[in-house]
């Protein structure tokens, strides 16, 4: 979707500001969410891509006042409620009301170190053969998708090389909206940055996307 | 706060309260896994383990060029893997090149070898501008990169996570492996820094 969260190439943000000696959190309860965010996580109802595209998802004017745990959190209770772990009234009143769905499934503390040491590899078999090869020139389709996807707008209808071909992956277009893992090959494309901004383009740029095959076209 | 969004501690307190009490009411959550996530990120994972990525490389060829071709491989020997470090690519600067990673699209960072991403990392500023004007945000970090050095900046859109491996400083040629990784600075494994001091 053409959401708040794609923003390579906007302009009027003002400067990075990093800052010094900068604290892993700035309040107390952006830990809870890092940690609730991923406990939930390991109740199986969603996983990263429906995760992505719930933040994304929260209107643009929101997204960019909002702190980054803030988006986390927002987006949280958005998946909780959908899979019906927590409503609306719940998180009002601040106590349970109903029963839970997978409490089964609630990931105990001395399993933590396990669950994040294996992660979740996104790298699966794909029966067709790589439609690309390095070198190929290859243009990032002209697509608006009304949902989720990881193909940047700045680079559609861009040419740019295959710098490099990963094998398939979990196909976030599909895998977001519960179709499935549907995976794709997926490519490093490189674009001169005189095809992706043209004449403003600083000198001697390129950048690079990963982007699965559905995303590309040859040329 | 360093950025530009308004004050919200008190409202987000007592929400994230609320839905932390919900979900250990219903069983959903155990508050000691949330403390050990917690501990995880904030005492187990963080830049050394991308700083001894980097210092292995810099005094083992070998391990170099293994990093090169099966970046994941060579960085899960070492014992670094898990949640956002499990597809990985190594990307070396050179003379000619330099390097930098962003995820315009949310917040993609190399956990397993960097830790959590700073707040400048995912704010609008840096993921709008850095694909664009890679040279004017570099300099916000004190970075200037002669024209005649090419930027390669790495946009990370899909599951794979980007290391950048800096250039060895001169006059570092003494050195053990673990007073080399003591050089090697988080920024400079995310691109935005190319000297380090020596």
């Amino acid at each position: 979707m053409n959401g708040p969260q794609d923003l390579g190439g906007q302009m009027g943000f003002g400067p990075v500001a990093p800052e010094p000696d900068e604290p892993l959190f700035h309040a107390e309860w952006e830990p809870r969410v890092l940690g609730l965010t991923l406990a939930c996580g390991a109740l199986g109802h969603w996983g990263i891509d429906e995760s992505r595209h719930a933040r994304e998802s929260i209107p643009p004017a929101d997204y960019l006042s909002f702190s980054y745990y803030r988006i986390w959190f927002t987006a949280l209770c958005a998946l909780l409620e959908r899979h019906g772990e927590v409503s609306a009234e719940e998180l009002l009143a601040g106590e349970a009301l109903g029963p839970p769905r997978r409490a089964e499934r609630c990931l105990a503390a001395e399993r933590v170190p396990g669950v994040l040491s294996a992660g979740g590899p996104t790298e699966r078999a794909v029966a067709a053969p790589a439609a690309f090869g390095v070198g190929d020139m290859v243009r990032a389709r002209v697509m608006h998708p009304a949902t989720h996807t990881r193909l940047p707008r700045y680079v559609r209808g861009c040419v740019g090389r295959i710098e490099a071909v990963h094998g398939g992956h979990v196909f976030p277009d599909a895998s977001a909206h519960g179709l499935g893992e549907a995976p794709e090959w997926l490519y490093t494309v490189a674009f001169d940055g005189t095809a992706l901004w043209g004449a403003d383009a600083e000198p001697g740029l390129s950048v690079t996307v990963d982007a699965w095959e559905p995303y590309l076209e040859r040329v | 706060m360093p950025h530009d969004h308004h004050d919200d501690t008190e409202e987000m307190v007592a929400r994230v309260r609320a839905l932390e009490t919900v979900l250990v009411e219903k069983g959903l959550v155990d508050p000691a896994a949330v403390d050990a996530i917690i501990e995880t990120y904030s005492e187990k994972v963080g830049p050394k383990n991308g700083a001894a990525v980097v210092a292995r490389a810099w005094v083992d060829a070998e391990f170099a060029d293994w990093l090169a071709r099966d970046a994941t491989a060579a960085i899960h020997s070492l014992g670094f893997t898990g949640r956002q470090g499990e597809h990985m690519q190594a990307v070396f600067n050179t003379a000619g090149r330099h390097n930098v990673v962003v995820c315009t699209l949310c917040s993609c960072y190399p956990w397993a070898t960097l830790g959590l991403p700073p707040v400048w990392y995912k704010a609008p500023p840096y993921r709008s501008r850095v694909v664009i004007e890679p040279r004017a945000v570099l300099a916000e970090f004190g970075t200037v990169v002669p024209e005649d050095i090419e930027i390669r900046v790495w946009d990370s859109t899909a599951e794979l996570r980007y290391l950048v491996i800096p250039e060895r400083p001169v006059g570092t040629e003494g050195l053990a492996e673990a007073e080399l990784a003591a050089l090697v600075t988080r920024d400079s494994m995310i691109g935005v820094v190319r000297e380090l001091s020596v």
